[in-house]
């Protein structure tokens, strides 16, 4: 290949482990004996649960519909019965709970009824709200709905097409496993997109550690009947990172803040694309992935896991727990973050299980001061100085964080795996952007509340203005009737006597007003309502004296 | 010399009205720290005269417990005043909270709804009475009026949306 | 609570400081060989003061010393400031020296990595300003001295003052080529005449010049090794022998070459070695280039035009104070941030 490629700075070089993983085929998992479905798998607002306790689903029935934009749908992975919609243990790092709703297999593995979408006769904006439906989202690790990245926008047009196929992470071997058995069906899916965003160019890139990826891609690529590139780059972590991948195929930065398509680049994990294909040309909802299962296992192996299978369920197929485990991390070893609970379910961005043990992933040694060697700049895959975020992270000076770009961070790890003084930087990055945002929601809050209070003072003057007005009129009219004798007088002596009578009703009415609900209450709960009443008596009296007083 | 001084005073002049600031920006200023929680505890019947209070001397700057510690020495920074703690008869520092009414208690007197300074309580006289999560600021304001107590404050439970990352702690170990 | 990455390098603060020192003993070695064997005296006490004095530092702030002794960082100090001292000076005036660039450089201003100012360089500053006539007592190069001291004789002599019988301080020691050649020019000497002085070497100073080139070949390894940028010590020798060039050619007779600078004093050992101390240099590129040619151009300065025997320590000193300004101003472009915003 004679594309000529650029380098983005910094990366590191850490260990790679694939080889672990990468000697057995991608294995089926078989049917596990429960499934949790989480509501919350992409970016976004969480979907909308559609089923009830009790109900019986189909394989690929949409259980959670989207809710708002950036959302898309969850399915059932397998038939069944719905058991629960709760909190359940959650694939986050928080290892708080969220909503899941949990399906119990009834075994028959029953597809609900669907077919290929014919894209190329529909409307786009209906066949984006069909990917949305059918729960297409990013399998690289964003999870972003892919629906709104297979939206032209305004230029109508996306020249570049970039598949990432970089998995730069160690351990990792999902997306190389994945290429390697379904090259063919990894290009399908890019021929949607291709069609879908109207680019001129497909490209693949993959690392240079990945040979036999590689051939297969370009096997399958000569096959097509669009051009498609694959591009072998330099492994060099994190150089299967979006905005890195891009930078080294087109020489080309997304601007900060914005995204790819500013630049007229599009990336799609394969994994992504594998299931694009799948979802228009088979129909099927995104209900399973390939996850890596690796690390400190007995036989570590890729498997086609439906999503929504326990932590637990899917590390058995390597074999037995071994004694040293002292953990479960979803992801790699340099972005991925700790499982808790062993019940966590599979989701749609779990690419990798590395099971630990202390041999395998050692604490690290205690942190001793920043001495400032810049290091940790030099590895930087963002140009950041972390050396200089970190001082005001650690400080709290979260405005100057982000003078310096804190957001700009991609949270590659790179900073602290090559730290001397063993400061978990990126942590500090992390605990800033979470206060960070957190800040700007109670901002955000405390404006509304600004805006409504000021309204609601607006409306009392209002109010009492509308009041005074009519008030004055009332009084003026009086003043004018007073002299002659008018022969509304009487109508209206008439009508102020109705109102009298309407407000003594309505006053009896409210004091003789008893609830229905009190009959049939124990002694005890009625004993609870007299008191109730008897502090109600009370505060109306203070309150009726400071009226008189 | 008094050329140059009728020039000058002319050139003052017209800078006083060409840039004239059309409000006390401090006011506002103030005002954006303030939570906007419409509390009252300050004394004050709300966020923008106890900012007021403050830009006129009248108020001091620890008078604000939701605003908590970190709002006073936003205050003091802005002012240029000294830090100083939280006054306690103002009250403490809570977790955020949002009232909640039990809505099997609630009677449908709209005294609540006429309490709450934000409009975040849905009802009607004599039917059943409800908050609005999001709008609501903990402000307390509507628990006092209820004559029925039913409601109740309830502190915003930490969610995976809402989870923060925590500050490492780093040690120093002997190795 | 762990968070990710949960690998890391094999690398260390200690492992820096090592191969740091390491980078260092060729010189010392050609140092020993020389000039005699009095610098290791010298290093040992000031290697011994340092690491006690840590030791009470850190115990003082409540610390566990064991890791800030392993660090290595303190050595480093000590080692950098002995070889900035003259070999043969009394033991209280390194432990003075010591004091200063470990207790008050370095622990009062926050200990490792808080510290503004190079604390070596802090340690030689305070002598030379405090006691000036020690601190030119230099020891002459073996070949050219009257006399050479051996080990014990040295270690006598910077504890007690007392040299072995008969042997007067003058056999033994000498001004430095960059004394020697201030002094001369003082008297109306032009460099022509100067530097046919036998303490002139064929570049620098007799023997000091193949010093200097071990501190050269040590500072390749650290840049090898990836310790250190290229940034600083090739901005800092370019600095140095742009303006010495100027200088020799605007007046050859007054204004010696830029190389006879480049390899005599503590240009090398302060431009890979002091000047790279990462906790009070510039530390964007563009910074360290700026920080790197400041230094260059202050020791000339300093050097030519001030009275001080060497000016590399006060040139770093200098630059230090502008380090934050330096940093602030010379940030690099975020990745993302590099394309011109699109026009309106």
């Amino acid at each position: 290949m004679t594309r000529q490629l650029y380098e983005f700075n910094g990366g590191v070089h850490p260990e790679e482990h694939k080889h672990a993983s990468t000697s057995r085929p991608i294995g089926i998992a078989p049917l596990p004996r429960i499934l949790i479905v989480s509501l919350r798998q992409h970016i976004g607002q969480p979907a909308k649960p559609i089923v009830a306790v009790g109900e019986q689903v189909l394989k690929g029935q949409m259980i959670g519909q989207a809710e708002g934009y950036v959302s898309v749908a969850v399915h059932a992975p397998t038939s069944g019965t719905v058991t629960a919609i709760a909190g359940h243990a959650a694939a986050h790092p928080s290892g708080l709970t969220d909503l899941c709703i949990t399906i119990a297999p009834d075994g028959a593995d029953r597809w609900i009824e669907h077919s290929a979408l014919d894209y190329r006769n529909m409307d786009p904006s209906h066949l984006r709200n069909q990917l949305r439906d059918l729960g297409i989202a990013g399998l690289g690790g964003a999870v972003f709905p892919s629906f709104i990245k297979l939206n032209p926008g305004a230029t109508q047009k996306v020249p570049t097409l970039v598949l990432n196929g970089g998995e730069c992470e160690p351990w990792i071997t999902c997306d190389d496993m994945l290429m390697r058995e379904r090259a063919a069906e990894i290009l399908a899916g890019a021929a949607v997109m291709r069609y879908m965003l109207h680019s001129d160019e497909v490209l693949v890139g993959i690392e240079d550690n990945k040979p036999e990826a590689i051939a297969a891609m370009q096997a399958a690529a000569s096959q097509c009947d669009f051009p498609v590139e694959v591009v072998t780059v330099p492994t060099l972590y994190p150089g299967g990172g979006a905005k890195q991948l891009i930078k080294t195929l087109t020489g080309k930065e997304v601007p900060s803040g914005g995204r790819s398509t500013d630049v007229g680049v599009a990336t799609f994990n394969v994994g992504t694309a594998y299931a694009l294909h799948r979802a228009v040309n088979h129909g099927e909802p995104l209900i399973s992935r390939i996850v890596t299962v690796t690390g400190n296992v007995h036989r570590p192996q890729n498997f086609e896991v439906l999503i929504g299978t326990p932590l637990a369920e899917l590390v058995r197929l390597t074999g037995a727990t071994r004694d040293d485990t002292s953990g479960y991390v979803m992801g790699g070893p340099m972005m991925g973050f700790d499982l808790i609970s062993t019940d966590v379910p599979m989701v749609k961005a779990t690419n990798c299980i590395l099971v630990k043990s202390l041999a395998l992933f050692p604490p690290p040694p205690p942190a001793m001061p920043c001495i400032r060697c810049t290091r940790c700049a030099q590895a930087c895959p963002a140009d950041l100085q972390p050396q200089e975020l970190y001082w005001f992270a650690r400080a709290k000076n979260f405005g100057k964080t982000q003078e310096y770009h804190l957001f700009d961070c991609i949270e590659c790890g790179c900073c602290s795996y090559v730290c001397p003084s063993h400061i978990p930087l990126v942590q500090y990055y992390r605990y800033a952007k979470s206060e960070i945002w957190a800040k700007e929601k109670d901002k955000k809050a405390a404006d509304l509340a600004r805006e409504r209070h000021e309204f609601r003072q607006l409306r009392i003057e209002r109010e009492q203005q509308e009041r005074a007005a009519k008030l004055a009129l009332k009084a003026s009219a009086k003043l004018a009737e007073a002299s002659p004798e008018s022969p509304d007088d009487a109508a209206n002596a008439a009508k102020k006597a109705a109102i009298q009578a309407a407000l003594e009703r309505a006053k009896e009415k409210k004091e003789g007003v008893t609830p229905r609900n009190i009959e049939n209450l124990p002694p005890e709960k009625l004993q609870e309502i007299a008191e109730i009443e008897a502090r109600r008596a009370k505060i109306r009296a203070m309150a009726k004296d400071a009226v008189e007083k | 010399m008094s050329g140059l001084a009728v020039f000058l005073g002319a050139a003052l002049g017209f800078a006083a009205v060409r840039f004239k600031v059309q409000e006390d920006p401090i006011v506002e200023q103030i005002d954006a720290i303030l939570p906007q929680t419409q509390c009252g505890q300050c004394g004050f019947p709300g966020c923008k005269p106890y900012a007021t209070a403050i830009a006129n001397g009248d108020a001091e700057i620890n008078q604000c417990p939701p605003g908590g510690e970190d709002g006073i020495h936003k205050l003091a920074e802005l002012l240029g005043v000294e830090f100083k703690p939280l006054n306690a008869e103002h009250g403490e520092p809570k977790p955020k909270s949002v009232a909640v009414i039990d809505e099997t208690t609630c009677i449908g007197c709209t005294l609540c709804i006429q309490a709450c300074p934000v409009d975040a309580i849905l009802g009607a006289a004599k039917q059943m009475h409800t908050i609005i999560a999001q709008e609501c600021t903990g402000c307390e304001l509507c628990i006092a009026p209820c004559p029925v107590d039913c409601i109740s404050m309830v502190p915003i439970a930490e969610d995976v949306a809402t989870w923060k990352w925590k500050y490492p702690v780093v040690k120093l170990k002997v190795a | 609570m762990l968070s990710s990455p949960y690998i890391a390098e094999q690398s260390s603060v200690s492992i820096i400081m090592l191969k740091v020192l390491a980078a260092l003993v060729p010189g010392i070695a050609v140092y020993v060989w020389l000039f005699g064997p009095a610098i290791l005296v010298t290093l040992t006490l000031a290697s011994v003061t340092a690491l006690v004095l840590e030791t009470i530092a850190v115990r003082l702030r409540g610390w566990p010393a064991k890791p800030f002794l392993m660090d290595g960082s303190a050595l480093v100090t000590a080692w950098l400031l002995a070889l900035s001292l003259p070999p043969i000076a009394p033991w209280w005036l390194i432990v003075v020296g010591t004091f200063f660039a470990i207790v008050v450089a370095k622990h009062l201003y926050g200990g490792l990595g808080n510290n503004l100012f190079n604390p070596a360089m802090v340690g030689y500053a305070v002598l030379i300003i405090s006691f000036p006539v020690q601190m030119t007592q230099w020891s002459a190069p073996l070949s050219l001295a009257g006399a050479h001291l051996s080990l014990l004789d040295s270690a006598q002599y910077i504890f007690t003052g007392i040299l072995p019988d008969g042997l007067k301080l003058d056999a033994i020691s000498s001004a430095t080529p960059l004394d020697t050649l201030r002094t001369q020019l003082q008297l109306e000497h032009t460099v022509r005449e100067i530097t046919r002085l036998p303490i002139f070497g064929n570049l620098g100073g007799t023997g000091g010049e193949a010093v200097v080139l071990m501190f050269l070949l040590g500072g390749l390894y650290l840049w090898l090794a990836r310790i250190i940028t290229w940034h600083i010590p090739a901005a800092f020798i370019a600095g140095l022998w742009i303006t010495g060039g100027l200088f020799h050619i605007s007046d050859p007779d007054r204004y010696i070459s830029p190389w006879f600078h480049l390899a005599t004093g503590g240009v090398m050992l302060g431009a890979f070695f002091i000047a790279t101390d990462p906790v009070t240099g510039a530390t964007t590129p563009r910074g360290k280039l700026i920080f790197g040619a400041g230094i260059g151009i202050l020791t000339y300065l300093i050097r030519t035009l001030g009275g001080y025997p060497d000016g590399v320590a006060f040139a770093v000193l200098l630059m230090n104070i502008m380090v934050p300004l330096i940093d602030a101003y010379t940030q690099p472009k975020v990745y993302g941030h590099k394309q011109k915003e699109p026009a309106e």
